[in-house]
């Protein structure tokens, strides 16, 4: 697996996010600068990591959406190459129109910092082919916008669709409004394009692959990612 | 010539920061305020002079980068 | 040409006898500038003129101290050719005056201390204190001083692993927000601030200068017009953005060799960072002030030497590396300009229109610089309290259910979880414990424990008693994770040094720390003071906070508190003496806040965590609390609620009677789990050790029971320990 992580200005998981796709593809993977148009030959799946691009001004991700390197991810992603968007990075697929729907403010107003559970809504996907049907899984999330929003209809069809990845639920797989960490719409936690070569996701899968930190549920997306893309 | 840049949330998009800030000033004993949709506010110093031509330029900036117009709308004001 | 008055004199805050010095020493009457100059050089946050001779008695060398106080921030061997570099410092008053702002800014002082040396952060904690929550602006504060430092540092990516909140009426007028930063740098490539090279060009990077935080006291100066109140904003405002962009830069420019000296632009911005350079270096500094980035327009030298904004860094470069320099800063989209070289003279000269606007030898400004001896008195004895005449529990698992939902005692969850404290996925013992712990990465298996401590309510009943404590509950804390306590930092937090009292509360605290840092051979490496925080003219209660850092060899032989299995057997090392002078069940329960506070025994102190480090670090014990504040049955209650398993207990044989055995706050102990056949090994370790340990019960069920008789529910505690604060943020 060919793995290009984009730095873009306030980044900051993007070493995180390399290492956990090193452990599963014992590839290192290559730092792409925001500013560069064009994307590494034969670059596999791009990353678009965590953090606070462009301090989060204006509006998370609005920024980095239209930095130089995003015409090259567009068309990889229209090539049908495979696009991974963490936090930050979710944020900006979702400015860039790369997945459906928004980002908004936490319901709490608050930044949020912990362990969430999801449920895995689709296993037939290259980032998600590990994982068991309705598998349970925990993992850390981090951010002040994360509070999944767009209208009914959209919802149904990305429903309807298999576009949506993972809910948020409570330790027992109980999709309940207490379980989600930022008020989603419908506990969404991550979405993919209608193509299903995109996801977008605000937990940090990354920050959980080795039991030492807490547990390696997260590495199973990096594990299906390397399978699917060897 | 100076362009100013109302951007809010479209009604019927939830409006977390409104809400609260609605609930604050109930608390705070002023009553009788009925909704707060909050937004941003964005003062452009443009070198152009031309009001229409300002315009336009103004426009493409908010479809482009000032407002995410899937949930945001924009009003601009030209002084 | 402005002329010094005695009234714009007292406006910068120099005493009659320190404006002769400053005549004394110029030789004729300073410009404002200058006047300026000297003015935040001698105020006490950049003299300590009344601490300096006090802060002396602290012990600042060991084997493992490669560079002591003096410096941006400590910095210490931890193997490898590897170095751990931090330093904590306060931001109070700003943060009461406006929370978010004065808070982030804070954080971001701090990490440029660090990142300044050529170390890479790893690592925040904050401890915070507040006025009583029923004061009408405390929500506020709380909640923009913990939406400040997180807005800092999750920015930056920086995980915030610790810290601690409490509350007392005496913080009501003046909060303390102190914030440490850990950093790890490699040996050989760690960067001071003494400038050196005749010729070599002194740099500006970072932000433009604006007029933050240009202090009250200036205001005066005749130059300044009628729209003062909006051109001169004193809240600064951190953008953490910036600074992100500036530790990138900064760092892949000190990979390479360019950089001579550096230093960043702190409280007193461009003033205290050359003079400190020039004075370090035994050199003169030329400034050409026109060349300086400037935000706003007819910025004055005196501005912007006096300037706040943050943000920014000073550096002398060696000579034909500004191209290469400048390239890495405009790639990151930061300011960069040379503004002036090295010379030969002594002097700071500054330059501004042609003109000369400054011109002070640095020598006689530094080294003349004020130092007090202030008048103090030692903080009278109180009588230790004898534990049976205080009202008892008829029911000790009330009372602890009471005590867990105390503002001291709750949860800090609502803290905790607004702070990102997993980027960088190094996290290896996460907050609430007792030390947080992260990896140090390119190393096999190391990992760094930090912790903040203090207690200041035992400080105020006995600085010298409390300053002790203060050092040792790091200590118990590093140890209880499986650490080797290295040194310390300390941000001394007080009232009025003018006051006698006040000043006997600092020199004693001095006294115990000293005290305490020599018998457990750990150093002081850093530090900063902070004075004149006052409630209503009374002192808050003295705080000297202490950051500690301890190495573990093998992070995968690390304990935390959580109960891990049920039927694992309690011990408890360390004597109980049902020590409740000063402790939190007597003000919580017995509604008062007298008795001398517990003492230290600073030999039991390193035979106990001696022992208790052996074990972990053997992989003999994963499951290990230090007994700190609230007691010991309030730590049982920690381990048990952080892992989900009840406990049974049982009172060994004691005279002690059962609510000061229970909730004393005798100091040296620490709570283990074992597996019960691991017992009788430990037990007879601790024998030949000279370490008391005891069996006090057994983990498991949903309860935590005494005797038999008192028993509370884990899920009522859960509620008391959660509750409060989500609670009275939300009210």
């Amino acid at each position: 697996m060919k793995a290009a992580v984009v730095v873009f200005p306030g980044s900051n998981r993007e070493r995180d996010i390399a290492l956990a796709l090193q452990r599963a593809s014992y590839t290192r993977p290559v730092y792409v600068w925001h500013g560069e148009t064009e994307l590494p030959a034969g670059t596999d799946l791009v990353v678009l990591p965590g953090g606070f691009s462009h301090g989060d001004y204006l509006r998370c991700g609005a920024m980095a959406a239209l930095s130089p390197i995003m015409d090259a991810v567009k068309a990889h992603a229209a090539r049908g190459g495979y696009v991974l968007g963490v936090c930050n990075g979710f944020q900006i697929l979702a400015e860039a129109r790369l997945v459906p729907g928004v980002l908004m403010r936490n319901a709490s107003l608050r930044f949020v910092c912990r362990d969430v559970h999801l449920k895995v809504e689709a296993t037939d996907t290259a980032f998600t082919g590990g994982f068991k049907p309705g598998q349970v899984v925990r993992v850390p999330v981090a951010h002040a916008e994360g509070n999944y929003f767009t209208d009914d209809e959209t919802l149904n069809r990305i429903e309807g669709e298999g576009q949506v990845a993972f809910r948020y639920c409570d330790a027992d797989g109980a999709v309940t409004e207490a379980a989600s960490p930022n008020g989603s719409a419908r506990n969404i936690a991550g979405v993919f394009n209608a193509g299903r070569n995109v996801l977008g996701m605000m937990p940090h899968p990354e920050n959980m692959t080795e039991d030492v930190v807490g547990g390696t549920d997260g590495a199973i997306l990096f594990d299906s990612l390397a399978k699917a893309l060897a | 010539m100076k362009a100013r840049v109302h951007v809010t949330l479209k009604y019927g998009v939830l409006d977390p920061q409104g809400k609260a800030i609605a609930g604050a000033l109930g608390s705070l004993g002023f009553s009788g305020v009925e909704d707060v949709r909050q937004g941003k506010y964005l003062e452009l110093e443009l070198a152009e002079t031309d009001a229409d031509k300002a315009r336009e330029q103004v426009k493409a900036m908010c479809e482009k980068l000032l407002a995410n117009t899937v949930i945001e709308n924009y009003a601009i004001e030209l002084v | 040409m402005t002329k010094i008055t005695p009234e714009i004199v007292a406006e910068h805050g120099l005493a009659p006898d320190e404006y002769a010095r400053v005549l004394e020493i110029m030789g004729r009457e300073p410009s404002i500038t200058e006047l300026g100059i000297f003015s935040v050089m001698w105020s006490e946050h950049c003299s300590y003129k009344s601490s300096r001779l006090h802060l002396k008695k602290l012990p600042t060398t060991g084997p493992q101290v490669i560079c002591g106080p003096g410096e941006n921030a400590g910095v210490v061997d931890i193997g490898d050719g590897l170095a751990a570099v931090f330093k904590m410092e306060s931001h109070n008053h700003p943060s009461y005056i406006e929370p978010y702002q004065g808070a982030a800014t804070g954080v971001g002082g701090i990490l440029r201390d660090v990142f300044t040396m050529g170390a890479r952060p790893i690592a925040i904690l904050d401890p915070l204190r507040f006025g009583s929550p029923e004061h009408p602006k405390m929500r506020h504060l709380v909640s923009g001083v913990v939406a400040g430092i997180g807005g800092y540092g999750n920015c930056m990516g920086i995980p915030n692993v610790g810290g601690e909140c409490t509350f007392h009426a005496a913080f009501d007028g003046n909060i303390l927000v102190n914030a440490m930063t850990v950093g790890i740098a490699q040996q050989d490539k760690i960067f001071y601030s003494a400038a050196a090279g005749v010729g070599n060009p002194v740099v500006y990077v970072g932000s433009k200068t604006g007029r933050d935080g240009i202090h009250g006291a200036t205001m005066a100066s005749a130059e300044f017009d009628e729209k003062s109140e909006e051109k001169r904003p004193t809240v600064q405002v951190g953008d953490p953005f910036v600074e992100k962009l500036l530790l990138e830069a900064c760092l892949e420019l000190m990979a390479g060799d360019a950089i001579v000296a550096i230093q960043d632009m702190g409280a007193a911005g461009l003033t205290s960072s050359s003079v400190e350079m020039a004075s370090k270096g035994g050199v003169g500094i030329e400034l050409i002030m026109d060349d300086v980035p400037q935000r706003e327009t007819g910025m004055t030298a005196y501005e912007m030497m006096l300037s706040e904004s943050q943000e920014r860094m000073l550096m002398v470069l060696k000579p034909g590396r500004e191209d290469q320099a400048r390239a890495i800063f405009e790639k990151w989209g930061l300011a960069f300009a040379v503004i002036g070289k090295v010379t030969d003279t002594g002097h700071l000269v500054l330059k501004h229109k042609g003109e000369v606007v400054g011109d002070i030898p640095v020598g006689p400004l530094t080294d003349q610089s004020p130092l007090y001896d202030r008048p103090w008195e030692r903080t009278p004895k109180r009588a230790v309290i004898d534990a049976a005449t205080v009202k008892g529990s008829d029911d000790l698992g009330a009372t602890l259910e009471t005590l867990l939902g105390t503002p001291d005692l709750c949860s800090k969850r609502w803290i905790v979880e607004q702070y990102d404290h997993l980027v960088g996925g190094d996290t290896i013992v996460r907050p609430g414990g007792d030390a947080a712990v992260v990896r140090v990465r390119d190393t096999a298996t190391k990992g760094l424990a930090m912790t903040t401590d203090c207690t200041p309510r035992y400080c105020l009943a006995d600085p010298v008693e409390g300053g002790k404590q203060a050092v040792v509950e790091t200590y118990r804390n590093i140890t209880a994770v499986g650490g080797l306590p290295l040194a310390i930092t300390d941000c001394m937090n007080f009232g009025n040094p003018q006051r006698p009292n006040i000043m006997g509360q600092f020199v004693g605290a001095i006294e115990g720390m000293a005290e305490a840092c020599l018998a457990l051979d750990y150093p002081v490496v850093s530090g900063n003071v902070s004075l004149y925080n006052e409630t209503m003219g009374t002192g808050v209660q003295p705080t000297p906070a202490i950051g500690g850092v301890g190495l573990l060899e093998d992070y995968t032989r690390s304990a935390s508190i959580r109960f891990k299995a049920a039927a694992e057997t309690i011990l408890l090392v360390g004597e109980t003496a049902g020590w409740l002078g000063a402790s939190i069940y007597l003000r919580e329960i017995a509604g008062s806040e007298d008795g001398a506070p517990p003492p230290v025994d600073l030999a039991a102190e390193k035979r106990n965590g001696d022992f208790v480090r052996g074990l972990i670090r053997h992989g003999e014990v994963v499951t290990c609390h230090d007994v700190a504040d609230g007691g010991l049955l309030v730590a049982v209650a920690e381990m048990a609620l952080a892992g989900g398993i009840g406990a049974t207990l049982s009172t060994p044989e004691t005279e002690v009677p059962p609510h000061a055995f229970w909730f004393g706050e005798d100091q040296g102990r620490y709570l283990m789990a074992v597996p019960p056949d691991r017992v009788e090994a430990i037990l007879d370790q601790a024998k030949a050790a000279d370490v008391p340990v005891t069996v006090i019960g057994t983990t498991g069920g949903a309860a935590i029971s005494v005797d038999g008789r008192h028993k509370v529910s884990m899920s009522a505690l859960r509620e008391a320990h959660e509750g409060w604060l989500p609670r009275y943020m939300a009210s």
